[in-house]
């Protein structure tokens, strides 16, 4: 089973946390990424996310596979959203069971900061005054110069479980 | 009777996104304010140089004929100021010294469609449609318009054309006015340079001899580029050496307002280098700075 999906709709987080579960497994860390309503100082209604399917695939697979080998982690699973989104849904899934909280702990974090930067994915937000943007693209549209700082503005929230 | 047709090279800007001197930037062993003068020269009755009153003694400026700012310290439209009063009646032909990609080609497209009548004749810009102040036609009466202008607090030379008469082209090439701000520009606009016609061949492309023939490819857009092109896919034939040569082939045509250090490229589905040979078949896709997550 691949360890890094795109779903075009809603999915079940249970059903997710169920595939890995391991005997061998003490600990279990999930980050979940939600829809949040505002975005550097505007009014978030919802999100489009944009992905290249086939790379996008690879370089999560490798991703989680990097994970495990540099965590010792038994099991990974990540899935990203595509498509519209609405107000609080899952735009991203990240669930690491280990032998121990630690390994589980680090390799989680690793997954998500990799997954933001690497993936080629697009996140479009729609704003409460009607209009849209893409997220990192806009601004550098204008000021061609100002780019290469990095924007990591989380409209998420972690749930860890041990 | 229209006026006699001067040329003015600006040359005046503090170039910081460079962080050194426009001017003597090379091209195909050209500074860029030779090749200018090259390109201007053979097509008016004078060439001239303008020049900050700090750039006087600079031994690559002052070896052409120069025009003083009277107004330094705002912008090129004091340079274009002081050559409308050095020469009053002549209409100038102004051009900026960092357009590598500015063909001869282009130069006689504008002198052709030249309005005396008008205050000036510009080309619209392929990016935003907007006139582009620093290849245009100033005739004499743009002077008085351009004097109160200035005294009523305005800089922008771009504003200037916009809110007055000039008559306004379409480019033919639509790379011709592309400019260089910084290092990796100038870097990508040498290699492409390098490879290519000279500043004063007749010729519409500044790209490269070299090029391969023709072949067929496929392009794929993400996001903000797919919507500046209007289209998710294309397949196109081209002769662009590389994944660089060929978004700067589709950056004018395709209206993309992205630049190549904003993006990645990727080439049958991977991550490629963007001075990747392209063969026939490939599938290129340019990527937007990412937001996943």
């Amino acid at each position: 089973m691949s360890t890094f999906r795109l779903e075009s709709a809603a999915f079940d987080a249970d059903a997710l946390r169920n595939e890995l579960k391991d005997h061998g497994c003490g600990g279990y860390v999930c980050f979940e990424g939600w829809v949040r309503d505002h975005n550097e100082g505007r009014q978030v209604t919802r999100l489009e996310y944009e992905a290249f399917a086939p790379l996008a695939l690879s370089e999560g697979e490798k991703i989680i596979a990097e994970a495990r080998v540099r965590f010792g982690v038994q099991r990974a699973l990540c899935v990203h959203r595509t498509g519209a989104l609405d107000l609080s849904e899952i735009a991203v899934w990240v669930g690491v069971a280990a032998p121990h909280r630690d390994e589980a702990f680090r390799a989680c974090r690793y997954i998500i900061d990799e997954i933001k930067h690497r993936l080629p994915i697009w996140k479009k937000e729609y704003y409460a005054s009607g209009d849209s943007g893409w997220v990192n693209c806009e601004r550098c549209a204008q000021t061609p110069h100002a780019h290469g700082h990095d924007h990591d503005h989380d409209h998420a929230v972690g749930a860890a479980l041990d | 009777m229209s006026a006699p047709l001067f040329g003015l090279v600006l040359t005046g800007g503090h170039s910081k996104r460079m962080q050194r001197d426009k001017a003597t930037l090379e091209y195909a062993g050209l500074s860029q304010l030779a090749r200018a003068v090259a390109l201007l020269e053979p097509l008016v009755e004078r060439c001239f140089v303008s020049t900050r009153p700090d750039q006087q003694s600079d031994a690559q400026r002052t070896a052409y004929p120069c025009i003083v700012d009277q107004l330094p310290g705002i912008g090129p439209i004091g340079g274009i100021h002081a050559a409308l009063h050095a020469h009053p009646h002549a209409a100038w032909l102004v051009l900026a010294c960092d357009l590598p990609f500015l063909d001869a080609a282009t130069l006689q497209q504008l002198i052709a469609a030249r309005e005396p009548q008008r205050v000036a004749t510009a080309f619209r810009s392929s990016f935003d449609g907007k006139p582009e102040p620093l290849c245009a036609i100033y005739e004499p009466a743009s002077s008085a318009a351009i004097d109160a202008w200035i005294a009523s607090g305005n800089r922008c030379p771009r504003s200037f054309l916009a809110q007055g008469e000039a008559m306004l082209l379409t480019l033919h090439n639509p790379r011709a006015l592309d400019n260089v701000n910084t290092a990796l520009e100038y870097q990508q606009a040498r290699d492409l340079v390098a490879g290519g016609t000279s500043a004063t061949s007749a010729g519409t492309s500044a790209i490269g001899a070299s090029r391969p023939a023709p072949r067929r490819l496929q392009v794929q857009y993400f996001a903000i580029l797919r919507e500046q092109a209007g289209r998710s896919e294309e397949t196109l034939d081209s002769s662009a050496p590389d994944a660089q040569g060929l978004y700067e082939e589709l950056r004018g045509s395709r209206q993309l307002r992205l630049r190549p250090e904003q993006l990645r490229v990727a080439i049958n589905d991977q991550f490629a280098e963007w001075s990747q040979t392209l063969n026939a078949g490939d599938r290129i896709a340019f990527l937007p700075p990412v937001a996943g997550g």
